[in-house]
Formats: structure tokens, sequence, C-alpha cells
């Protein structure tokens, strides 16, 4: 499969495919990427309540909700490495104490997936292919069905009780058709979520998780930077500091599209049976 | 010993949405587009061999459940004004999409074929609507099955080679125990021969559907359909299906075990896909069975 998925949507003379790489051992729970996201976007309120999850009260991605921040607040684990990292996300009280507790923080967002399980799915056309290789939903178009919202990996997608549509993050593709970067990007002081064409941002990541690993954050890994894994690689990826799971994400996605082939071909097969059955019956005389 | 499975979650939070489909309108839909289609299979072979009044009820009781299922799709949407927007473009890779073509071809043609069979006009036309109804009706009764596991619902996706064939032989039992409800025993053979084979296929692929989610890798996505109300109303459906079965088979002459049996199925087929629906609901809503298998299969 071509990882070009701008092309393959049929996208000639496409600018180069963008993305976010979000680097979460920098990131320090501020949400000025939520507040951003929703000032530029006009995002509605999304509720306004105390989870009892430490410092999240976002609580998660969805139809008004379109970037969060996970706070991870437990106790260290006892094979954790020690801080050290210089901003480090997972350097907090020093480990190896019996108290000794760990926060990990990361900024969520849509993957544009390269292979996109909500835009397969999508019987009106209301999800696209934006000429950046990014996934948009036409709000002028979608009839509020919710296959996307099921058909995502990660739970990123929703439906929007106020208008019965399906929303998510755009990568701000208003902003990104003036040359701009999107606002959550524009907004990070730290840089943990860095914009730019996804070849540059993929070579950075390698060598900051490089870094962070000889720095003895044996943890550190890139999730969804992989064109082969179970989404064709994300447009949006992340360096994360522990298994995704962690932080909420699914350890080993896979685009339920993959298997959509064999689906129609046992569907084939049952209806064949129907069909027969119907000739069967029609072939019988009359006892 | 296998050791248990390591699983973390996020605050027990679940990863992916679960599905904002309703009840009772899309397992409802599951079942009306089942009976429906199936109907249609029965009213064309019912027609051909000669069970007239067999035929009339199978394309009588086809528009009605057809004509059922698109409110209750329609009501289903987020902007139901919009429902024509399904008919926007057509893609093989959404099986929703792929479904609103089949219904907008099917419905008009089961119509027409219960319409010619009540009033008696124009009965050539009213025989190619039958026959064009009873090939669109296996499409029907079936791509539901693709519908639901074309997801990243566990409960549903794992068991994309099995749920047609539980879909196909529920739908041929709901509409066999429709023609054997409604119709004399001696007038109604085809609709026992569909609700026999229906019935019988059904309970073994449902067999096979449980026995494959509970071989997932490290965490048996099974459970979602064995546990709670769910696993009530599925041993309930399936306890029914099987005394329908041994009723039709056994008791076939007799016009009360006859009808009790025909009801019995088409009460059964309806609790199996409420059944299915809600459990692959549950398997959303509880991080483990995302996880867990993803873990192992990640790990190896």
């Amino acid at each position: 499969m071509s990882t070009d998925p701008a092309a393959r949507a049929g996208h000639l003379d496409h600018p180069p495919r963008m993305g976010f790489f979000t680097d979460t051992s920098i990131c320090i729970g501020c949400k000025a990427c939520e507040v951003a996201c929703k000032e530029w976007n006009a995002v509605p309120e999304d509720g306004i309540s105390l989870s009892g999850m430490s410092y999240d009260n976002t609580v998660g991605l969805g139809a008004s909700t379109w970037r969060h921040v996970a706070f991870i607040e437990q106790p260290a684990p006892p094979a954790a490495s020690p801080g050290g990292v210089a901003g480090g996300g997972a350097d907090g009280p020093v480990s190896g104490r019996p108290d000794a507790m760990r926060w990990l923080m990361s900024s969520d967002v849509c993957k544009h997936c390269t292979e996109a399980a909500c835009l397969d799915v999508c019987p009106t056309g209301a999800l696209f292919r934006t000429e950046f290789g990014t996934v948009v939903v036409q709000d002028d178009v979608c009839n509020g069905c919710g296959y996307c919202v099921p058909a995502c990996p990660f739970g990123v997608i929703a439906r929007r009780e106020e208008d019965g549509q399906a929303h998510k993050c755009t990568l701000c593709y208003d902003r990104l058709g003036e040359g701009m970067e999107p606002a959550c990007a524009k907004a990070c002081p730290t840089d943990s979520i860095q914009f730019g064409p996804l070849d540059e941002l993929r070579e950075r990541a390698r060598l900051r998780v490089e870094d962070l690993r000889e720095a003895g954050q044996d943890k550190a890994q890139l999730y969804l930077n992989d064109p082969a894994d179970g989404i064709g690689g994300g447009g949006a990826f992340f360096l994360l500091l522990d298994e995704p799971e962690v932080y909420g994400l699914p350890p080993d996605p896979v685009v339920t599209t993959r298997d959509l082939a064999g689906m129609w071909r046992h569907v084939g097969i049952a209806a064949a049976g129907l069909a027969v059955t119907a000739v069967a019956l029609g072939l019988g005389r009359r006892r | 010993m296998v050791p248990d499975a390591e699983f973390t979650s996020y605050y027990g939070r679940p990863v992916i949405k679960e599905p904002v489909w309703r009840t009772p309108d899309v397992p409802g839909y599951l079942f009306l587009g089942g009976l429906a289609g199936a109907s249609s299979v029965l009213g064309a072979g019912a027609q051909l061999s000669g069970y007239r009044e067999l035929a009339k009820v199978a394309k009588v009781g086809a528009l009605g459940a057809i004509s059922l299922s698109a409110v209750a799709l329609v009501h289903d949407l987020g902007r139901p004004g919009r429902f024509v927007n399904m008919l926007r473009v057509f893609k093989p890779s959404s099986p929703m999409s792929v479904g609103s073509w089949l219904l907008a071809a099917y419905g008009p043609v089961a119509g027409a074929a219960a319409v010619s069979e009540v009033t008696g006009l124009l009965p050539k036309a009213g025989l190619a609507a039958t026959l064009g109804a009873g090939l669109l009706g296996p499409g029907i009764a079936t791509y539901t099955a693709a519908l639901i596991c074309d997801t990243a619902v566990p409960g549903w996706h794992e068991g994309y080679r099995e749920m047609p064939y539980v879909f196909a032989g529920s739908a041929a039992s709901a509409a066999g125990g429709l023609g054997l409800l409604a119709v004399r025993p001696r007038d109604a053979h085809p609709a026992r021969d569909l609700a026999v084979l229906g019935a019988s296929v059904e309970l073994i692929a449902k067999r096979q559907l449980i026995k494959r989610l509970a071989g997932a890798n490290g965490q048996s996505i099974a459970v979602p359909y064995e546990a709670g109300t769910t696993g009530a109303i599925l041993r309930l459906a399936e306890f029914l299906t099987a005394g329908a079965l041994a009723g039709a088979v056994l008791g076939g002459r007799s016009r009360v075990v006859s009808a009790v049996s025909g009801a019995s199925l088409l009460a059964a087929s309806a609790m199996t896909r409420f059944g299915i629906f809600e459990a692959g609901m549950a398997s959303a809503r509880d991080p483990k069975y995302t996880i867990v298998p993803q873990r192992r299969r990640r790990g190896q």
C-alpha cells in the first residue's frame, strides 16, 4: 500500500504530508493546546466537572475535545529509571523512595492515520483526505450516521449531541491552507507539540528517542511513527515514556478495514447460501 | 500455568468509543432487515413451488419489515433530514454505503412484489419483482454482519468470520418462523424447511462465534456474550431456537405446535440480534477487551 495517502486520494502535485510529532517527554501539562484548539476552531464547551483523574478534568478526546492532555499520577514503578532527563515528564520525585510518585503528561490528538478507518467506513463521503494527507470531516455533508465513531481504533472521533454530527481535529486545515501551523502547536510553550512535514518529524523523533534512551529512559518509545504498523503510520505520532496503554492508547491498533475483504467474502458465501436456498425452495414440488 | 495477562489502562477509561447507535433502532434493524431479506427468499421460493398463501405472507412480511427498518435507520441518524446523503457516493470500503444502495434497490422491488401480490395487479411485473427481491434479499439479510464487524469493537470485529453465517441463519429462521406462525402447516412446507435450515445454521454458527471469541489472544472476548443480562438473553434465544427446531421437525403437522415454533423463532432471532448488539457495546466499554489482545500481539 502506498505510503502517500494524499496521492492515493487523487491529489496530484500535492504539498508534502504534514503532521504532528508530540514529544511527551517535554510536555508540562499546561493545556495551552486544549485552549488554543477550542479558541481557534470555535469548539463548544465539553463539560465542566471534576473527574478525580489527577489534573485531567478533560478526560478524553471527543466531538468537542480535539486535544486532550492526559495526566498520569501514580506510584513510580520499581524498575523506573531515575530522573535526570532535562525537563523530562517522568522525572518527578526521585524514585527509590517507597512513596515515590511519577507524573506522565501527554497531549493526545487525532492520529490522521495513513489507513484511516473513519474515512473508509464513512458512507456519505463527509470524511475526506486533504492534500496535506490529513483527514477532515465536512460539516455540511455529515448526516450523523455514527459509523466513524466505533471504527476509530483510538476513540478519537465522536458525535456531538447538539448538532448530531461527527467532529474531530482537522489539523487546522484552514490554517494549513494559509501556510500557518495548527493552533495547538503554535500555543505549545515547550514545543512538545511539533508541526511540520512528516518526513522531517520522523527523523527528528528518531534522534530524540535515542537521546532519551541513552539518558536512561529505557521505556521511551515512538508510537505510530512506523509506516509498517497497523494503521500505516500516523500523521500524528508520539514519543511516549511508557507503554501506550498507560496513556490510554491502544498498544497495537490495526485498522478494521484490513479485514474487510475477508468480511465481504464470508458475507458473500452466507448470502449465496440463502440464494441457493431460495432456488431449492422454488424447485420443490407442492406437497 | 499461563500467568494473568498484565493489564494497564488510563484510569479504567475505554480506549475506543462505544457506538452511538441506539437500542432499539439498530439491533431492531439487524433483526428486521434479516426478516425482510430472508422473507423475500421465502416469497420467491414459495411462489415458484406453488405455495401462494405462504408467498403472500412472506412478501407482505418483507415489505412490512423493511419499511420499519428504514424508519429505524433514519431515526438513528444524528441528522435524519440528510439521510439522502447516503446515496451521495458508492464506497465498497463502507458496508453502510453498500447497504444503503442495497436498500435503495431492494425496498422498491420488495414493495412492488407485495403490492402486486395483494392487489393482483400486473402479475408479470409482480413475478419479476418477487424474483428480484429474492435475489437482493440475501444481501440485505447478511451485509449487516459486515456492517457491525467492520469496526474496532472487539466483540464484533474478532467474530467477522462467523457473524455472516449467524446473521444468515437467524434471518432464515425468523422468516421461516413468520411463515409457520401465519400459515397452516400443510400450506407452509417451504417455511418449515427454511426455518429448520436457518435455525440449525444459526445454532452452529453462534457456537463457532463464541468459540472464536473465547480463543482471542490472552483475553476471552466471549465474556460479554455470556455474562449478565446479555448472556441470559442469548441463552434463552438458543433454548427457544432449539425448542422451536424440535417443534417444527416433530410437531410439524399440528397447527398449534407449528405456530408456537414460528413465534419462538421470531422471538429468538430478535433476541439474538439484541444480544449480539449489547455484547459488542459491552466489549467496547471495557478497555481490557481492546488492550489485552493487542498487548499480547505486540509482545509476540
